[in-house]
């Protein structure tokens, strides 16, 4: 427990948050850069992570256990969005034999 | 203090190589040691409980569903659909642009007190335990109807129709 405290003591929060905005941006370059819908929302979970580890940062900072317990409703929801949003892709693959996003445009109206 | 720099360099690296990797198996590998990662960072916060649940939920859990949806798809390198490099390039700058925005703004904002665990216990088990079932018991009871709803919806969803077959 000691090692512990003296290990997080020190870092300023303004590295945590350095941190988890360059770990946000990473996962709005993997949305805009890749084609492959898994992927896309492989780069969504990421961006989740980083909001999370944020929130417990300032969590641990102010002392105040509210906000990991929104980390804990932020990852039920994590695991409600992926199953439903894997069947969608499993079910759009069965219709179009790909995970290519653009064979979603005919949505377009 | 130097823990963290290293675990914080090692997150971002696998990250970059997440996004940048063109096989989808390896990349789901690269995010599950990212999320481990992420777990030790809870580690040197005490926040023990979000280290466990981050470790089952998000690696156990979560990533073996992405593994698995990739294995039943039979997606590889060969099939993977690539953009452009024009395109790829747009998105690796408008990313950097929101990285720098975002950088300039806490430049601004000159926030930079050490983080200090005030009160060491305030991760453990039983002290989330009592705000969770106190103060947040109706969000507790009603994301578990949301995990019932995206329940149903899954199997709904992905669940041939027997009218069309």
């Amino acid at each position: 427990m000691e090692t512990i405290v003296q290990n997080i003591q020190g870092v300023p929060l303004n590295h945590y948050i350095l941190f988890c905005s360059i770990i946000f941006a990473i996962g709005v370059m993997g949305v805009l850069t890749r084609r492959n819908v898994i992927i896309i929302m492989m780069s969504v979970e990421l961006m989740l992570n980083s909001v999370n580890l944020l929130l417990t940062a300032f969590s641990v900072h102010h002392g105040d256990p509210a906000g990991q317990v929104f980390v804990f409703f932020i990852m039920a929801l994590a695991a409600a969005e992926v199953a439903v949003g894997l069947a969608i892709i499993v079910m759009v693959y069965r219709n179009t034999r790909s995970v290519d996003i653009n064979a979603l445009n005919r949505l377009r109206g | 203090m130097s823990v963290f720099y290293f675990v914080a360099f090692l997150s971002i690296f696998f990250a970059l190589m997440t996004i940048f990797t063109k096989n989808p198996v390896h990349s789901v590998l690269y995010l599950v040691i990212t999320f481990f990662t992420f777990t030790v960072h809870y580690i040197l916060l005490n926040a023990q409980f979000l280290a466990v649940v981050n470790f089952i939920v998000y690696m156990g859990a979560i990533m073996v569903l992405f593994l698995f949806v990739l294995m039943l798809l039979n997606l590889n390198k060969d099939t993977e659909p690539l953009k452009s490099n024009l395109v790829k390039f747009m998105g690796v700058i408008a990313g950097m642009c929101l990285l720098v925005t975002l950088a300039a703004s806490f430049r601004l904002l000159e926030i930079s007190d050490p983080v200090v665990l005030k009160n060491p216990d305030i991760g453990l088990v039983s002290n989330l335990g009592k705000v969770l079932f106190s103060d947040f018991l109706l969000p507790f009871e009603i994301s578990s109807i949301l995990l019932l709803t995206a329940m149903v919806g899954a199997v709904l969803l992905a669940k041939n129709d027997p009218k069309k077959a």
